[in-house]
């Protein structure tokens, strides 16, 4: 479990995210939402530790990583897993070599036991016959998936993806999310993914937090979300055509 | 102020830097292939520049000093003190300084531009020193036999210009090389190749670790890594010079 507890950041004077908090649980699948700019990488950056944060409390299962010495830290994320937006694979290491990378950096397992949780990783992703290109070779739904295998690479215990599905078809795009979803159940982990992705709000939903302009405007689930009176999320939520004619059939429904 | 608050980030980086490795064996691999990109990729263009050059030197030197009073010996003698002194020493670490320090400035200002540093530091791996110690180690191993392969390149040079101006015979050139020979001079030039292979990889490593922006800063990073690297060079120059000769 992560809790936020008033959360504030700024850059040079323009704050970003103001006063946020929340909980995320673990086995849950917790989603940020929120239009482009808002404040999601920024957010999620933060809690990871990238960014220093000005105000508030950031606990992971209880313990304060700004309480933590070096060495703690070091631990804390060795149980993390990130997705960076535009995956942030090392190019000069291979497909493989990437997924490997933090098992040849704190694990101890010999090179077969490697090599089996490598090909599970990549299996999960769905990646084939790629294990020797390097991230320039492969394309960028690729790339964003082998970042999600290395990402899971440690089992982590806490996983971040900052908008894991954005680029890829919405054949992929429903497997990854049904993979985070799998792993989350199955492994226990605290999730959080930044997404604006409708689709995913409605499959892996658990709990959501949308934010706009840096603060936090509604927080629920995905059966809540359709149903809210908060205007600027049903903006954001019914801004598309095909989501318009989907909230016409509900309420028709609903009528009868 | 801000040149302070720049060599307090350097120092502060070093330390970070010199921390205990996670895993030796990555680390040994690592500065393997960093050996190879940085110091031996590195051995054709430091012969090529070193032949003419002391083929220059040796021309020079016999145009313009060598007069009827003077025995011509002093040519293959001057040729060898002018390279293991000031050009395969400090005018060849300016040279890598170009060609190294602004790989090393670029490979990881794009590093950090794409977010890879912040990937590793969110694993829990200490970047900076899976990134730089490895560089660093690898340019200062490799600079004394840079700077070794450099001298006797140029000697060769000479050799074959110095011949064939006429005025020196091959004979009297190798007995100019091996004549009155000062070997204080090979350990201070050593001395000061490490220092310049220390700069070289270093200072280039902040001006890229520290990017912030996107390719227009790495660009500008790498040039000013180049031009900061090639000052401090200079500078250390004339420190250690009047350090080790007094
Ligand atoms: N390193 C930084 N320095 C200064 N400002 C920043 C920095 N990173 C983000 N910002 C600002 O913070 C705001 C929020 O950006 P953020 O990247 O969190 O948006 P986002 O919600 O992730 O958008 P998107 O969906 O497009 O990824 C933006 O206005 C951006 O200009
Ligand atoms: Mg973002």
């Amino acid at each position: 479990m992560i809790e936020i507890k008033n959360l504030f950041k700024s850059f040079e004077g323009r704050t970003v995210l103001k006063d946020i908090s929340s909980v995320f649980e673990k086995g849950k699948t917790n989603l940020i939402i929120g239009q482009s700019g808002s404040g999601k990488t920024v957010l999620l950056k933060s809690i990871v530790g990238l960014f220093e944060i000005e105000g508030g409390e950031i606990l992971f299962d209880g313990r304060n990583n700004r309480n933590m010495n070096f060495k703690e830290q070091k631990l804390l994320r060795q149980e993390i897993g990130m997705v960076f937006q535009n995956g942030a694979l090392f190019d000069s290491l291979t497909v493989e070599e990437n997924v490997r990378f933090p098992m040849d950096m704190f694990t101890t397992m010999s090179m077969k036991e490697k090599k089996t949780r490598l090909d599970f990783c990549l299996e999960r992703v769905n990646i084939r016959q790629s294990n020797h290109l390097y991230p320039s070779e492969i394309s960028g739904g690729m790339r964003k998936r082998v970042a999600i295998a290395r990402a899971i690479a440690l089992n982590p215990k806490y996983l971040f993806c900052d908008e894991p599905n954005s680029g890829l078809d919405p054949v992929t795009s429903i497997l990854i999310d049904a993979l985070i979803k799998e792993i989350t159940a199955e492994f226990d982990i605290t999730t959080i993914i930044n997404t604006h992705d409708m689709n995913s709000v409605m499959e892996i939903g658990d709990n959501i937090l949308f934010i706009s302009e840096g603060l936090k405007c509604w927080e629920g689930n995905s059966s809540q979300i359709f149903n809210t009176r908060n205007k600027k999320l049903n903006a954001f939520v019914f801004a598309s055509p095909f989501s318009k004619k989907f909230r016409e059939l509900k309420q028709m429904e609903d009528d009868e | 102020m801000n040149v302070f608050y720049h060599i307090g980030q350097y120092f502060l980086l070093l330390v970070r830097v010199f921390k205990k490795p996670e895993k030796n064996s990555i680390y040994i691999r690592q500065l393997v292939l960093e050996i190879e990109k940085l110091g031996i990729n590195s051995i054709g263009i430091v012969a090529v520049i070193s032949v003419f050059m002391g083929g220059i030197i040796t021309l020079q030197l016999t145009y313009n000093m060598v007069n009827p009073l003077m025995p011509t010996y002093i040519i293959g003698l001057g040729n060898r003190d002018t390279l293991i002194l000031e050009f395969s020493s400090t005018v060849l670490s300016l040279m890598l300084a170009g060609k190294v320090g602004s790989n090393i400035a670029s490979e990881l200002g794009s590093m950090r531009i794409t977010e890879q540093i912040d990937s590793m530091e969110i694993m829990g791996v200490n970047s900076a020193s899976y990134l730089i110690l490895p560089k660093i180690i690898a340019v200062v191993f490799i600079s004394p036999f840079l700077f070794i392969i450099s001298v006797f390149c140029g000697l060769v040079g000479g050799l074959i210009t110095g011949p064939l101006s006429g005025v020196v015979t091959i004979a009297t050139y190798v007995t100019g090389i091996t004549t009155l020979f000062v070997p204080f001079y090979v350990s201070f030039s050593i001395i000061k190749t490490l220092a310049f292979g220390f700069l070289i990889a270093s200072v280039p490593a902040y001006m890229g670790y520290f990017v912030q922006g996107g390719a227009l800063e790495v660009g500008r990073a790498s040039t000013r890594a180049v031009v900061n690297t090639s000052i401090l060079i200079l500078f250390f120059d004339l420190v250690l010079t009047q350090l080790l000769f007094k």
